[in-house]
């Protein structure tokens, strides 16, 4: 599904944020990335959505290479993907349904299938008598959700989530995270960055962390696919 | 595209103060350059009607056999510089110095004149270069007596043209020209300021067509909304001026077309180097 092979990315002010990062997540998983502020956890779901290109080492996606990949595909690949950030990124302008439609529309959908899918997913996160409501007029918990429905509309393989609870109460956060669990028990791959260690700890899912650029620790290290290596950095 | 045509006509809507603004300045650059545009036209009307009056008069020597003129004319008239030739008798002369000229007044005898042959020339063929190549072919017929066509002032007038020319080129480049900066920072404005729902866009994996159509759409609009506040706000001028100081002339409706077909285009074109320039940036 997706697949870092000592994969370093430096920034053009000489920084490197990741250096030989390696790890690799399989269909159906659902794996955290943790770590501090600054330790380039944002990176690798940068790198994982497309938005940056490694500087060295080889990023897999959806059985693409980061090598081979010309930027004329990069949109047809993310529409595979679903992202969501801490920030929600919702257009204040348009309702929820309307926030969600628009991950249809861009990818050329008819307004006669987008309707009805956009209903079913508003259900999916229970949003769905708040399709009306602008982002202002939703709670942050409400906006995450209406976020993750627009992330899900396309039947991504793969979700990319930045830090989504970053902004929410513990409430709405367990409900984000229920939801997130949700979606993947249907199959679909979660990659969740976070700094939340307690929801960390008690979910008890494989989980990823990240200091100063490099994977110090792989809880799912040594299971198929994924290299003993990284292990060996466990400090 | 629909879709894009819907979007391009929204942000009308959703950020009514920012687009009032850019049909504002589309509005005023364009109507910069139609003002000058309008006293361009009429100066080159002017000279025009003045170029109309180069003409090369050959007269005729006294005792020429009419044979010989009559095909002389058919000859000239088939110079590719020639726009009409005619024949003025002796009497003709006589009859339009008496019309024209008051010391004339009393003059009867039909002989005291030579007859002449008048040549105009067509617009293009009015250098001095060439009035002098006719006037020279002119010549060479032997009843032709004497030449003139005011060498001096063909040469004026044809130097005022280019100059008139040069100077009008420059000016509307450069008028052009800071219109379509002008334009560029105003589209670029409104597309800053949609920088946010453009990073959706790509997120959800939009392609760099699709984020771009309903900019240029929009684009397009302003510049032709521009265009037509253009129209008026230089219709209006020209009223004024009509009324007050000199009557001019107004663009013909294929110029004002044109136009407003030319403030489409260069919000079509402010609008793609904007938001190419913004795609790139954030690539």
């Amino acid at each position: 599904m997706i697949r870092f092979t000592r994969v370093a990315k430096t920034y053009a002010s000489g920084v490197p944020a990741i250096e030989d990062v390696t790890f690799h997540l399989t269909r159906g998983e659902f794996a955290f990335l943790t770590g501090p502020s600054g330790a380039g956890k944002s990176t690798v779901l940068k790198l994982s959505y497309v938005e940056e290109r490694p500087s060295s080492g080889e990023v897999r996606l959806l059985g693409q290479s980061s090598v081979l990949l010309t930027p004329r595909k990069v949109p047809t690949l993310r529409r595979r993907l679903g992202i969501v950030f801490q920030d929600f990124r919702l257009l204040p302008d348009r309702t929820a349904a309307e926030n969600v439609a628009f991950a249809l529309e861009v990818t050329g959908a008819s307004a006669a299938t987008i309707a009805p899918k956009v209903l079913r997913v508003l259900d999916k996160v229970g949003l769905q008598a708040k399709a009306d409501a602008r982002p202002h007029e939703l709670s942050g918990g409400e906006q995450q959700r209406v976020a993750i429905a627009r992330a899900l509309v396309n039947d991504p393989l793969l979700i990319l989530a930045d830090e989504p609870t970053g902004n929410l109460d513990e409430r709405s956060t367990r409900g984000v995270f229920e939801l997130l669990q949700q979606i993947n028990a249907g199959g679909t791959t979660v990659l969740m960055a976070t700094h939340d260690m307690q929801l960390v700890r008690s979910s008890g899912l494989r989980t990823l962390e990240m200091q100063r650029g490099r994977l110090v620790f792989d809880s799912g290290a040594g299971r198929a696919g994924t290299p003993a290596a990284v292990t060996e950095d466990v400090g | 595209m629909n879709l894009a045509v819907r979007e391009g006509l929204l942000s009308f809507r959703r950020a009514p103060t920012l687009s009032a603004l850019s049909v504002t300045t589309i509005a005023f650059s364009l109507f910069a350059f139609g003002l000058f545009g309008l006293v361009a036209l009429n100066l080159r009307q002017a000279l025009d009607q003045v170029g109309d009056r180069v003409e090369i008069r050959g007269f005729i020597a006294e005792g020429t056999a009419p044979e010989a003129t009559s095909v002389a004319l058919e000859d000239i008239q088939q110079f590719p510089e020639v726009a009409g030739v005619t024949l003025v008798t002796q009497a003709q002369a006589l009859e339009r110095a008496r019309r024209e000229l008051g010391e004339f007044e009393d003059v009867f005898e039909p002989g005291l004149l030579p007859a002449s042959i008048e040549v105009r020339l067509r617009e293009g063929a009015r250098s001095p270069a060439a009035v002098k190549a006719v006037a020279t072919r002119l010549a060479a017929y032997d009843f032709i007596d004497d030449i003139r066509y005011g060498e001096e002032w063909v040469a004026k007038l044809y130097r005022l043209r280019t100059i008139a020319t040069a100077v009008g080129l420059a000016l509307g480049l450069t008028f052009a020209l800071v219109s379509m900066i002008i334009i560029g920072s105003t589209i670029r404005m409104a597309v800053l300021a949609r920088a946010k729902e453009i990073q959706i866009m790509r997120l959800v994996g939009a392609t760099d067509g699709f984020i771009r159509a309903p900019f240029l759409i929009e684009g397009f609009v302003k510049g032709v909304l521009g265009g037509l506040v253009a129209l008026a706000l230089t219709g209006a001028t020209f009223l004024a001026i009509g009324r007050f100081v000199i009557q001019a002339s107004f663009f013909g409706p294929l110029l004002a077309l044109t136009g407003l077909a030319a403030g489409g285009a260069l919000g079509v074109l402010a609008s793609a180097v904007a938001v190419g320039r913004h795609l790139r940036e954030v690539r």
